[in-house]
């Protein structure tokens, strides 16, 4: 719950306007902007999701920095979890490339 | 310096280690604390007391939700559950707490309709895929949650779903540092500022406790340099007689907050008179309740709740640790009675309890150097 996870942007849905998929490390979910509304994220923004919800945007290098944070405290499992378990009965297609690990 | 190799930069880590011994008077002792639980999972994790003086201690701040929420709380919650037409919806931390009257998994155990979401934005999805029972959402987390919490209830209101409804135990940090600064048996210096909430509030709401209180405050980040570079800043400004607040995570964290999270909270929420905290007791104006056009998505207005107030079992000292008089080995409950396996207490739980945080890298290397045989097999 207190995890902070970077995610990268993939899709927008003009239709449904604070829905976003995102992708971390293949795994994608839906996220809700609604929190960016000021500044709403583009493709290929990062941002740092807590609870399914984006709280903030960061640079690609602060995302990828925050990646190897996770890594670091043994918390990417739980941050992989948290981001699969979002929105479980929703699933969408798992892809590469895997953004997470880059890193 | 075990962990020196996990580094990004160890040159950097020395640099700042440097730095601190320069800064830092040896006549006299520093006691700084660290608000938030990401913090204290990250200085035990990355062993960075090794890289301090012996007279720079920092303490463990309230910044743990899960460990603040008092025992009475959970058992509240779950007599929801004996509703048979709720479905009781909760994050995965939550899960193992335990209650007076167990925790949630013992009660789902004993057939409590009870299930791990990790989004309130799923809890209220759940509620329309099931229009004939009621689903409960507990809401729990600082600034960091509750923006989530208010727009999935703006949300429900907007898309009319009513069979939905929010136990709130949101709570917000200013008043548990102010509370913490009152409290006659604390002495703290200068405070390490948390990093995520202040993505939501900002760096203003601090300024009282520089300007008031004459404590520095500067917000960290959660790699070891940040928390090391942070220690750095509070040093030189109490070497140069100042007391301000500074923002370390300038890279993430805007000095404004977001505003359009504020604004969510605002319109949702209004603050509880007073709210109970573990080991802090009441603290007033520091919880967040929801708001009057709110009421009928207010577990607390539609169920009859107890209000259960537990004391924690005699011999845990978790009031002490929570606030940093005692360290987690010193209670008598650490490592015996009480392990990450079998917690007695919250702090025991969560990943960023002081107590976890201590008993899964402190303690297990102390184990190993004192009796390797026995440390594996405690760790096993």
């Amino acid at each position: 719950m207190c995890l902070a996870i970077p995610a990268r942007i993939v899709q927008l849905f003009p239709e449904e306007e604070t829905r976003a998929l995102v992708d971390v490390a293949g795994v994608r979910r839906h996220i809700d902007t609604g929190l960016l509304a000021e500044d709403p994220p583009r493709v290929g923004d990062w941002v740092l999701v807590h609870v399914g919800f984006a709280m903030s945007k960061i640079s690609e290098e602060q995302a990828l920095d925050q990646i190897q944070l996770l890594k670091m405290l043994g918390e990417e499992q739980a941050a992989l979890e948290e981001l699969a378990g979002y929105d479980p009965a929703d699933p969408v297609p798992r892809l590469e490339p895997s953004s997470w690990s880059t890193s | 310096m075990k962990y020196v190799d996990e580094f990004r930069d160890p040159a950097l880590i020395s640099n700042a280690a440097a730095e601190i011994r320069r800064l830092s008077d040896p006549r006299r002792a520093y006691r700084f604390m660290e608000v938030c639980g990401g913090h204290t999972h990250a200085i035990y994790r990355f062993g960075l007391k090794d890289f301090l003086p012996e007279n720079i201690e920092l303490v463990h701040g309230p910044g743990c939700p899960v460990c603040v929420l008092p025992m009475g709380r959970i058992d509240d919650a779950l007599t929801m559950t004996s509703d048979p037409s709720v479905i009781f919806t909760a994050f995965g931390d939550m899960m193992r707490v335990p209650g007076a009257q167990g925790s949630p998994l013992a009660w789902k155990a004993r057939g409590s309709d009870i299930r791990i979401v990790y989004s309130p934005a799923d809890a209220l999805k759940l509620a329309e895929k099931n229009p004939d029972r009621h689903v409960v959402f507990f809401a729990i987390g600082f600034e960091t949650t509750a923006p989530s919490t208010a727009l999935t209830l703006l949300r429900a209101r907007a898309r009319g779903i009513t069979n939905f409804s929010v136990f709130s135990n949101h709570v917000t940090i200013i008043p548990a540092i102010r509370a913490i600064l009152d409290s006659p048996d604390m002495r703290i210096d200068a405070f390490l500022g948390p990093g995520h909430v202040s993505t939501v509030i900002g760096c203003r709401p601090y300024e009282w406790i520089a300007r008031n209180e004459r404590r520095p405050i500067v917000v960290s980040g959660f790699e070891p340099l940040d928390i090391l570079q942070t220690i750095v800043m509070l040093l030189r400004q109490m070497k140069d007689g100042e007391s301000k607040v500074e923002n370390q995570y300038a890279r993430v964290v805007p000095w404004e907050g977001n505003r359009a999270a504020l604004k969510a909270m605002a319109e949702v929420f209004n603050l509880r008179p007073y709210f109970e905290w573990r080991g802090m007791g009441f603290i007033s104006q520091s919880a967040l309740g929801l708001r009057e056009t709110f009421a009928g998505w207010d577990a607390e207005r539609r169920f009859s709740i107890p209000g259960v107030r537990v004391t924690d079992p005699k011999a845990a000292q978790c009031g002490e640790v929570l606030k940093g008089v005692l360290k987690p080995a010193q209670c008598k409950l650490f490592g015996k009675e009480c392990t990450p396996e079998r917690p007695v207490g919250a702090l025991m739980v969560s990943s960023e309890g002081s107590c976890a945080a201590y008993y899964n890298y402190e303690h297990r290397k102390v184990l190993a150097q004192i009796e390797p045989a026995a440390a594996v097999r405690a760790i096993a």
